[in-house]
């Protein structure tokens, strides 16, 4: 028997509102699968189940906020005798024969698996969190509305079906699906109370010391835009997973900066995952990790990155990216200012930065040139390092990115 | 596809990629990256969604002048 429990979900959340499940008892779960929604301060996070095997009970009711590590399902070990297999290729929502769940947390409210959803399990739906949350104040389930072409449901589609079906609300108001919503206000207070504590613990406890270089980007601009002439949308590339990569295969010289101080001790991580922070257009901010980036080319890097910022917008990041960086990377982009000095996320110990890279005065060969340049820090923690290998590591990130064709191919 | 329905495809999306802001309150005129707060990976993921609804496949050359809306529907009008 397997207990599954809410997993972390990045330093700065402790606990979640569970939404809704994703799977029902008899279903068979696979390891990697996303078995439930649950809300953070910050986002709708898919929570995916690390284990092969059978659900045999939901002990949480949807609506039920918990800590991290409560055990929120009960599966049988892979294997068993019953095989599920027509159910994985046909679901039918509407009837299960087997034992109902017997939920432990709530006794009076019906069992999980009675309840209705319309939308067929296994079709993943995307609903951005302010749709959610639309949808909950309006008393609307999220599961009816109908979502746009590539299956996203957005504010305006949560709209549209409010007024399409005024007396929708009392209909669903006997038995609610979405637990009651906080207004977009106190969420905004919420999550900015979340990442203050976290930032709190990280000045408080984190001895940082900062370094900064300007980094000559010429080569790098001039390969993309090679790149990039010949290219179509769908394949174009950014400077972001270049300087990602760059990161990335420096860290493989400097582990130091890699891993995670807990316990009075750093652990220096064998894996490269790259927390990226994203800001929200509704204020906060998140940094769900690329995984294993020192190992992937900068064409499968540009890939996952668009994807990971598109699914931040969407509100469907994954448990696991938001707990897996072992380092963050914070880039200003073209719209922000010239250095940015980061806040390291704990247990991490380091953040890299990089501001808006900008044409600038850069002396060549006894003249002057015009070139683009970006402005790379590190702020980084002193009970692991200090800055004369803070500095290596920058000036090694700096020449990285002076052969790009090199870097591009690297390390794969 | 007349202007409007254009219009009303290149917004939709955008609003794939910024899910919360609000169609109505955009100024066709004005810089459509400093009203939606659009990042580089945001605006490519907007050409990548413009791409599959239009077929319109946007070269990096042009981009750069493609600052509002209204450009946009120009722009998209003349190729498709």
């Amino acid at each position: 028997m397997i207990e599954f429990r809410l997993p972390s979900l990045g330093a700065d959340m402790d606990e979640g509102k569970l939404l809704e499940w994703r799977v029902r008892p008899g279903d068979t779960v696979t390891k990697g699968q996303v078995v439930c929604v649950v809300d953070t301060a910050k986002a709708a996070i898919d929570v995916e189940c690390w284990h092969d095997g059978v659900v045999q009970r939901l002990l949480i009711e949807p609506g039920t906020t918990i800590p991290v590590g409560t055990p929120m399902a009960i599966l049988r070990e892979a294997g068993a005798p019953e095989k599920q297999i027509e159910r994985s290729i046909a679901p039918s929502p509407a009837a299960k024969p087997e034992a109902p769940p017997a939920p432990i947390a709530a006794p009076v409210a019906a069992p999980i698996a009675a309840a209705p959803s319309p939308a067929p399990r296994g079709a993943r739906r995307r609903i951005s969190p302010v749709a959610r949350r639309r949808a909950a104040e309006l008393g609307i389930d999220p599961d009816d509305v109908p979502a746009g072409s590539d299956g996203t449901v957005t504010l305006d589609d949560v709209e549209r079906a409010a007024q399409g079906r005024p007396s929708h609300a009392t209909a669903k108001a006997a038995a609610p699906v979405v637990p009651p919503a906080t207004t977009m206000a106190e969420r905004a207070a919420l999550m900015r109370r979340v990442i203050g504590a976290a930032m709190a613990r990280s000045k408080r406890e984190i001895p940082h010391y900062y370094l900064a270089e300007e980094v000559l980007l010429a080569a790098a601009t001039a390969w993309l835009a090679e790149q990039n002439a010949a290219r179509g949308v769908s394949d174009r590339l950014l400077l972001a997973p270049l300087l990602l990569k760059a990161v990335a295969v420096a860290l493989r010289r400097y582990p130091e900066f890699n891993g995670y101080y807990r316990d009075d001790a750093f652990s220096p991580s064998g894996s490269i995952h790259i927390g990226v922070a994203i800001s929200l257009r509704a204020g906060g901010l998140v940094t769900p990790a690329l995984l294993d980036v020192d190992r992937k080319d900068v064409e499968q890097l540009n890939r996952e990155l668009l994807d990971l910022i598109r699914r931040t917008r969407a509100g469907s990041l994954k448990s696991m990216e938001l707990s897996a960086g072992t380092i963050t990377v914070t880039s200003l982009g073209e719209q922000g200012v010239g250095t940015v000095y980061g806040v390291i996320y704990p247990p991490q110990v380091a953040l890299v930065g990089f501001g808006r890279a900008t044409e600038r005065p850069w002396a060549v060969d006894g003249g002057l040139r015009v070139a683009p340049v970006i402005t790379a820090t590190l702020a980084a923690d002193h009970r692991v390092s200090d800055g004369h290998r803070g500095g290596l590591f920058l000036a090694a990130l700096r020449d990285l990115l002076q052969n790009p064709r090199e870097l591009t191919t690297s390390g794969s | 596809m007349n202007r409007d329905e254009l219009r009303s495809a290149i917004v939709a999306a955008l609003t794939e990629i910024a899910p919360e802001i609000d169609p109505g309150a955009l100024d066709p005129a004005k810089l459509l990256r400093e009203q939606v707060d659009l990042d580089s990976a945001d605006w490519l993921n907007f050409l990548v969604a413009l791409h599959a609804r239009l077929g319109v496949d946007i070269p990096d050359a042009d981009v750069a002048r493609l600052t509002t809306l209204d450009k946009l529907v120009d722009y998209c009008s003349a190729r498709l």
